[in-house]
């Protein structure tokens, strides 16, 4: 898949108008992270309550591609627990667009939301940790996530 | 001076990349030229023809092959000299590229030189290369970092500069030449007066402008200088830094090795005679030998021809662009006072989409921040599309860019 089949309807209207769209004043937490390729940056706030991903919004600047994933992402994931966020994977987020086979070169567009969100959820993980050895174990599934 | 048409017409069956077909069989359109140009026949071969017939390395052996090497890596050296007027080839330290040669002066003079509390100042737009250098060696000397900012076109706001250099504590001005984003050609001459009279050194990055104008290194009155032979037809991994001997005199070296070497004891070194204190190592001889022919292949088309035909072309695309509904073109819109270098947006989609649409019709065009996120911040976007000039594009291929945004316009239903 290249050039111009990838813009069909759903990802032009994510861009012109994405949901999940803002920041969220008092949320519980909130990552930023960006694509030193294209300069794409991506923030998201999540409000959590009982281990659930009770609110979730992102905000920043970025492609199409970017923008219309980042609203896909936010809206899988609003009302799961952490655990069930935890699982989402690429293909999920790709596969509600029809993305699947995206050039390498867009993938990093794609995907900088779920790079986001997985560190965000890794960061509340962390900081809401006792153990030392626990963070560890995190911080190992973290890095080998990507 | 001959007529910019008769005179390029033949230039693209130099460059055999040029008749590439793309994509769907689309035929491509280099416009990413302030990224890399593309390499004509005559510096393919001149490559080619020194590996198969003279590699040896240079400056020690007496054989045959040896001699010759050295003679194809020094002729470079006096072709540079000639080419932007420099009196002394000892002055001229080949290296990777402009990066290379920017960190060699932040290494070499700004680690001899710089003390706390002392001030290097750069530019809002700058290539990164002319400003982590700088930040790295700033910081490590507890020294400051400031900036002469950009006006809305695009231009250096010299007022910036003089309350800089009041404070009595600049070492070094650095700036480039013409900005890689916006074009921009930098009055260096009174950038470097100003320097001058204030005893401050001054450093032009002339990575944009070397291979798009007659460049006169004597005549600047700069300290510093740096380019790269890729920019300019030349092979990747090949550029130039110059410095005023009476400055160079005081650099201590960058890398130790062979080469650049005197006398060698078990705790002490003397250092080989300038340039070659500077060039640590097997240089990259082949390359050298390929920036010669490059710069030969220049010569012979004359740069103020070269700049003209960037100057017809430029004026033809801004006119063309300021057709398009909803295109912003940044920087300024004066022809002289900038290289055909366009960045411009189209209404609100990002460039990267812009790019990748525009890539199915074999276009490339380059997309994102440029290196400059210095810039980008000045001027609050994440991003811009930007299409580059050089000897061999046309008229027809700047129509191929305006037309292929159309498509542009369709998919995003501006």
């Amino acid at each position: 898949m290249s050039g111009a089949d990838i813009y069909h309807e759903m990802i032009v209207d994510y861009s012109r108008n994405p949901i999940n769209y803002g920041k969220i004043e008092n949320h519980d937490v909130t990552f930023h992270d960006s694509n030193p390729l294209c300069g794409d940056s991506i923030d998201i706030d999540m409000k959590i309550d009982d281990d659930k991903v009770t609110d979730i919004k992102f905000h920043g600047k970025g492609c199409a591609i970017c923008m219309a994933c980042s609203s896909v992402l936010t809206e899988i994931t609003k009302g799961k627990s952490i655990e069930d966020a935890r699982k989402i994977e690429k293909n999920d987020v790709l596969g509600e667009l029809g993305l699947e086979h995206l050039q390498a070169v867009r993938i990093k567009c794609a995907l900088l939301s779920l790079k986001v969100l997985k560190s965000a959820l890794y960061t509340y993980l962390g900081n809401n940790m006792d153990e030392a050895q626990d963070r560890d174990k995190l911080k190992e599934e973290a890095s080998n996530l990507y | 001076m001959q007529s910019s048409e008769s005179l390029f017409e033949n230039i693209r069956k130099d460059f055999p990349i040029l008749e590439r077909k793309v994509r769907d069989n689309k035929q491509l359109v280099y416009l990413d030229n302030a990224s890399t140009t593309q390499k004509p026949n005559q510096v393919i071969d001149a490559i080619t023809d020194y590996y198969q017939n003279h590699n040896a390395n240079i400056h020690r052996a007496v054989y045959a092959l040896a001699e010759e090497a050295t003679e194809a890596y020094e002729s470079t050296r006096d072709k540079i000299a000639n080419f932007i007027n420099i009196k002394d080839r000892r002055e001229i330290i080949f290296v990777r590229g402009t990066t290379e040669a920017i960190n060699l002066v932040s290494y070499a003079w700004g680690r001899t030189h710089l003390k706390e509390g002392d001030i290097v100042v750069t530019t809002e737009y700058e290539h990164h290369s002319n400003i982590v250098p700088w930040q790295l060696a700033t910081q490590e000397k507890h020294a400051k970092l400031e900036y002469i900012g950009m006006d809305d076109n695009g231009e250096l706001i010299l007022d910036d500069l003089d309350k800089i250099l009041a404070t009595g504590k600049v070492k070094l001005v650095t700036f480039s030449l013409m900005s890689n984003v916006l074009g921009t050609i930098t009055d260096a001459k009174k950038i470097i007066d100003k320097c001058k009279a204030a005893g401050v050194l001054t450093l032009i990055d002339g990575a944009q402008a070397v291979p798009h104008m007659k460049v006169d290194v004597e005549e600047l009155g700069c300290d510093f200088f740096a380019f790269s032979g890729h920019k300019m037809l030349g092979p990747t991994g090949i550029g130039v830094l110059w410095v005023r001997k009476s400055v160079l005199e005081t650099m201590s070296p960058f890398h130790g090795g062979g080469d650049m070497i005197r006398e060698v004891h078990k705790y002490e070194t003397t250092w080989n005679d300038l340039p070659y204190k500077f060039e640590a190592g097997t240089p990259n001889i082949a390359d050298v030998v390929g920036f010669g022919a490059a710069i030969d292949y220049l010569t012979k088309i004359g740069m103020d021809n070269i700049r003209q035909h960037e100057i017809e072309l430029t004026k033809y695309a801004i006119d063309e662009f300021s057709k398009v509904k909803g295109l912003h073109i940044y920087g300024t819109k004066d022809i002289s006072k900038r290289g055909g270098v366009i960045s411009f947006n189209f209404a609100d989609v990002h460039p990267h989409d812009v790019a990748q649409i525009i890539d199915e019709e074999g276009i490339a065009v380059r997309s994102g921040h440029h290196c400059a996120q210095v810039l980008m911040e000045r001027l609050d976007v994440a991003a811009t599309s930007r299409a580059s000039f050089y000897i061999y594009n046309t008229r027809e291929e700047v129509d191929v860019l305006i037309n292929s945004l159309n498509k542009v316009a369709k998919v995003f239903k501006l």
